[in-house]
């Protein structure tokens, strides 16, 4: 049974008939264009397909469209604002936290939410927040200090503003 | 040359594809869709060795919305494998099955969960045979036969090589141990699924997008298996998300997508579940380890003799590759004048194994690294100093002929002893250590230290040929910008940010001038690969003599212009001039309008084959590498007694690049790379329970999140070796393989307890503290060996501290 679904996706408002057991992950890359979010197991063990629904972290592969009707859905390709990279997608570029790159967008979407939440995280603090999102490219340490560095930035322009 | 000679090379740069990856943009091979495109998925075998009597598709077929459903029938019958040797691999499995998940049908549907549905419809009928589910098993019953090659009765390989009088060195030392180890399989499991895209269009002609590392061998074989000329088909390897050897094989999933696109007329896709990925595995194999070895008193190796046995599983794969590492490669590392080596691969009834990370060699390293801590301690040597004392003479051969040629090894010891402050540690810790407070402490802290080495490429292809290994077009255009063609395939690695960095510095350009085109066998001139770290070295140096050959016809057409010599020139900032002349340098796009009206168009070729200097005997092939990388790593952990668990608190960790072209990019590589170690010695296995993976599942294969990786202290030793581009050496795999034996002496520290078995888990540590408390010798590992005769060795002479070849056969140098 086909549903219409009405999702708010990057601030942009979008529909799609599909499958009502569609999963929210299978919309935004099949319905919607948006295959920047991952799949990597699509049980929910990896953190890959992570987005954000209102703020909070979600994995996607075990999420329905219609649940987050209504919120506010973020993906990798929303956190860019206005051609401007977001403070943590430069910092995972300076510092080569992406290496294969296939995790980074789930990754960098948890760290997101992390920040917005405590926005100077110790290391350890960043490390259980990432403890989801499986990597196995860059043994997390470059992963780690690119977020370190982007809470520093974010915290300095916080300051100046 | 000191490094700020160099505008580029040594500087942390960002990836050339960096920006593309943190925005979500690079296109992955399942992130690709095309008009009309179909979904397929394959229906595996539920038996672990089976005939097939019959395969009926009819309801399959009848289901709306399904385009195809095929069987080996709908095939040509043609078997491949990556191997010429091992050509044992059926796209769909014709009249047997060999494990559970090997492929007997396909379909293609208007969706997957269509193509899901039809598979469930296709019935087939299997006439159960025993399953041999190990090298015991497969040994046991001759009589069941899982392949009708190889060198006897379920053995795919069984090798034997002599290296000068073992026996004599052995009786002559103060010391021989002989011990016996395991190491347990383990899967890649790159974060990225295997996904291919075929595109079979009406003109005749194939397109393949594939998450492969190895495109051009995907390339011969799709030509081998769909009867059609390799001119007519075009492989493209998309962004890889992780590799790490799993998809260096060319797979059954590649050539049925392409023959439901050829029949169906719509281009298909297909995409492995994360359960099908284990079950496609070529992963690490399990080894079953002999190895005794003869020392002096004052530590020196007198000889070693090493007897492999590995569990290949139901097909060839890079078996015989991977056979032969578990025995070359010891030798490269420490002075061993006489060595001998024994190792056979045994077919067994689960998903093949082969090349991951340090393919072959991860193994025999735990195996000699152990072991050599054991003798240290018999001789009350300090582990860091008796190896410091062994390490290999540079620019010399080993006793099975391989040629070394810089080796930082030395200082990589040095500098990790120094920074982990392994004298103080190493004394204040352990279970020797008196401090009272420690004693109380359920948890035991713990020292311990490993090294190893890593080819830099392998040093003969795949397949028999006089070719490059490597090639690379460079082109420049009126724009001022550059263009470089290379089948290097990036899998995160870096290839294609190495190709930029190069060019950009023999052209004086930045990176961001350079536009890199990989991995596509009909644009770009074939690399063979990213496997066996080759691609920084071969694709470098191809990249290094293409770009030297466009530059040296563009300073022809500027020195006519500014009227000097081309000696005089050099290229810098995007411009070409005289040092002491600059204002009058030409900026880098006239100059190229400059070149290209005195040549024509300005494409120039540049080709890599590793020098000629493979040991003159049968297997000599397998070993050989421009040059090696060298790793040292020192840990520290702690483990609690009362619950076995591990926790590390620290890995430093030394590695000799030759040159680190981006530091970034290598420390990138040697923290995965201990990454990747750590799961292997602590929690990942690729088990079977009633001939099924035990757990095939990112959840219950374990592997080690952010909170199991401790901090990893990353040192960088800088060899400057002759071989390489601007001095580099591989980074990708070699730093994995002192991290296992490392964290094993680490646990022997702390708890006096040894675990000759990898994974390393809690209830083995807990197992061998029982042991020590009721007295027995506190031993957790393997206690029998297979009874399996090996061929009389091929006798050769030891080459040992031979000086390397002054001249050596380089094709294409010039």
């Amino acid at each position: 049974m086909k549903v219409r679904v009405a999702l708010n996706v990057n601030g942009e408002a979008r529909e799609a008939l599909v499958p009502s057991h569609k999963t929210l992950l299978e919309v935004l890359r099949e319905d919607l264009g948006l295959t920047g979010t991952k799949h990597g197991c699509e049980l929910g063990e990896c953190g890959t397909c992570t987005v954000l629904v209102d703020g909070e972290p979600v994995l996607s592969c075990l999420a329905l469209p219609v649940e987050a009707e209504g919120s506010r859905i973020v993906t990798v390709e929303g956190m860019a604002e206005g051609g401007r990279l977001h403070p943590l997608q430069e910092a995972f570029v300076e510092l080569g936290a992406a290496q294969c790159g296939y995790c980074t967008p789930g990754i960098l979407l948890t760290a997101s939410a992390l920040l917005a939440e405590r926005p100077s995280p110790t290391r350890q603090e960043v490390k259980a927040a990432l403890a989801g999102n499986l990597c196995r490219c860059t043994g997390y340490t470059k992963i780690l200090d690119a977020v370190e560095l982007a809470a520093l930035r974010m915290g300095r322009q916080e300051a100046r503003s | 040359m000191t490094k700020n000679e160099f505008a580029v090379i040594g500087r942390p740069l960002p990836k050339v594809d960096a920006w593309a990856k943190v925005v979500g943009e690079t296109k992955y091979a399942d992130d690709l869709f095309l008009p009309r495109m179909a979904y397929a998925k394959l229906l595996r075998s539920s038996h672990a060795h089976a005939r097939i009597k019959s395969i009926d598709t009819s309801r399959a077929r009848a289901l709306p919305g399904v385009f195809a459903a095929v069987t080996a029938a709908d095939l040509p019958r043609v078997k491949f494998g990556i191997l010429p040797v091992s050509q044992d691999e059926e796209a769909l499995c014709a009249e047997k099955v060999r494990m559970v998940g090997d492929p007997v049908a396909a379909v293609a549907a208007i969706d997957e969960e269509t193509a899901e549905q039809a598979c469930r419809l296709i019935e087939v009928d299997y006439e159960p045979l025993p399953a041999l589910m190990s090298i015991f098993d497969s040994l046991a019953h001759p009589e069941v036969r899982i392949h009708d090659y190889g060198d006897g009765p379920n053995v795919h390989k069984n090798v034997a090589l002599q290296f000068g009088d073992v026996d004599a060195a052995l009786d002559g030392a103060h010391l021989v141990r002989e011990d016996v180890f395991f190491f347990e399989g383990n899967n890649h499991m790159p974060m990225e699924q295997h996904a291919a895209v075929a595109q079979w269009t009406a003109d005749g002609k194939l397109t393949l997008w594939s998450s492969t590392q190895t495109p051009h061998y995907v390339h011969r074989v799709l030509a081998k298996t769909l009867d059609t000329p390799a001119a007519h088909i075009r492989v493209i390897a998309a962004p890889v998300g992780g590799g790490f050897g799993g998809k260096t094989d060319p797979f059954s999933h590649e050539i049925v997508a392409c023959q439901l696109s050829k029949l169906t007329g719509r281009p298909v896709k297909i995409a492995l579940t994360r359960e099908e990925v284990f079950y496609t595995h070529r992963g690490r194999h399990p080894v079953l380890m002999w190895i005794k070895t003869g020392f002096t008193r004052e530590g020196d190796i007198t000889g070693c003799h090493l007897r492999t046995w590995l569990d290949g599983g139901a097909y060839g794969s890079y078996g015989v590759a991977s056979t032969f590492y578990t025995g070359v490669i010891n030798p490269v590392t420490y002075k061993i004048p006489v060595y001998k080596f024994e190792g056979a691969r045994i077919f067994t009834n689960k998903p093949p194994c082969g090349p991951k990370r340090g393919h072959g060699t991860v193994q025999p390293r735990f195996a000699l690294e152990c072991q050599l801590d054991r003798a240290a301690e018999q001789l009350g040597l300090d582990p860091a100093e008796m190896r410091r004392r062994i390490v290999a003479e540079p620019f010399t051969k080993t006793a099975n002929h391989l040629t070394v040629t810089t080796i930082g090894l030395g200082e990589c010891i040095d500098r990790v002893v120094e920074a982990s402050g392994w004298r103080v540690k190493r004394a204040r810790y352990g279970v020797t250590a008196k401090s009272p407070r420690a004693s109380r402490s359920p948890r035991k802290r713990g020292l311990g230290l490993a090294c190893s080495a890593y080819l830099t490429g392998a040093g003969t292809a795949i397949y028999w040929n006089d070719m490059p290994h490597s090639g690379v077009v460079t082109r420049a255009d009126r724009s001022g910008g550059v263009t470089v063609l290379c089948g290097a395939t990036d899998i995160g690695q870096g290839s294609d940010s190495i190709l930029a960095y190069l060019t950009a510095e023999v052209l004086g350009l930045e990176p961001r001038d350079i536009h890199v085109q990989p991995a596509d066998t009909t644009l770009t001139p074939v690399d063979l690969g990213s496997y066996s770290s080759r691609v920084t070295l071969m694709c470098g140096m191809a990249a290094i003599q293409a770009a030297g050959r466009l530059r040296d016809a563009i300073f022809q057409a500027v020195a006519r212009k500014l009227e000097v010599s081309p000696a005089s020139l050099v290229a810098r900032e995007r411009k070409i001039g005289v040092p002491d002349d600059w204002d009058k340098a030409v900026p880098f796009a006239r100059a190229a309008e400059l070149g290209e009206a005195l040549h024509g168009v300005l494409a120039f070729p540049g080709s890599y084959a590793p020098p000629k200097r493979a040991g003159k005997y049968k297997g000599g092939g397998v070993g050989p590498s421009p040059c090696y990388s060298y790793s040292a790593c020192v840990v520290e952990l702690t483990v609690d007694e009362e619950t076995g668990a591990v926790d590390l608190e620290h890995v430093w960790i030394g590695h000799d690049v030759g040159r680190a072209l981006n530091p970034l990019l290598v420390e990138g590589q040697v923290e995965g790379s201990v990454y990747m170690g750590i799961g292997e010695a602590l929690m990942e296995e690729q088990i079977f329970r009633k001939n099924l993976h035990k757990h095939p599942s990112m959840l219950e294969y374990k592997s080690p999140t952010t909170l199991e990786t401790p901090e990893i202290h990353t040192i960088l030793v800088e060899t400057d070796d002759p071989e390489g581009p601007f001095g580099a050496k591989e980074a990708g795999q070699g730093p994995l393989l002192p991290v296992i034996p490392a964290i094993a002496n680490a646990i022997y520290h702390a708890l006096g307890v040894r675990i000759d078995e990898v994974p390393i888990t809690a209830d083995k540590i807990l197992k061998a503290l029982e042991l020590k408390r009721v007295g027995k010798p506190p031993r957790v590992g393997p206690t029998r060996l297979p009874l399996l005769a090996f061929k009389p060795p091929l006798v050769v002479e030891s080459a040992f501290g031979q000086p390397a070849d002054p001249v050596v056969s380089r094709p294409f140098a010039r």
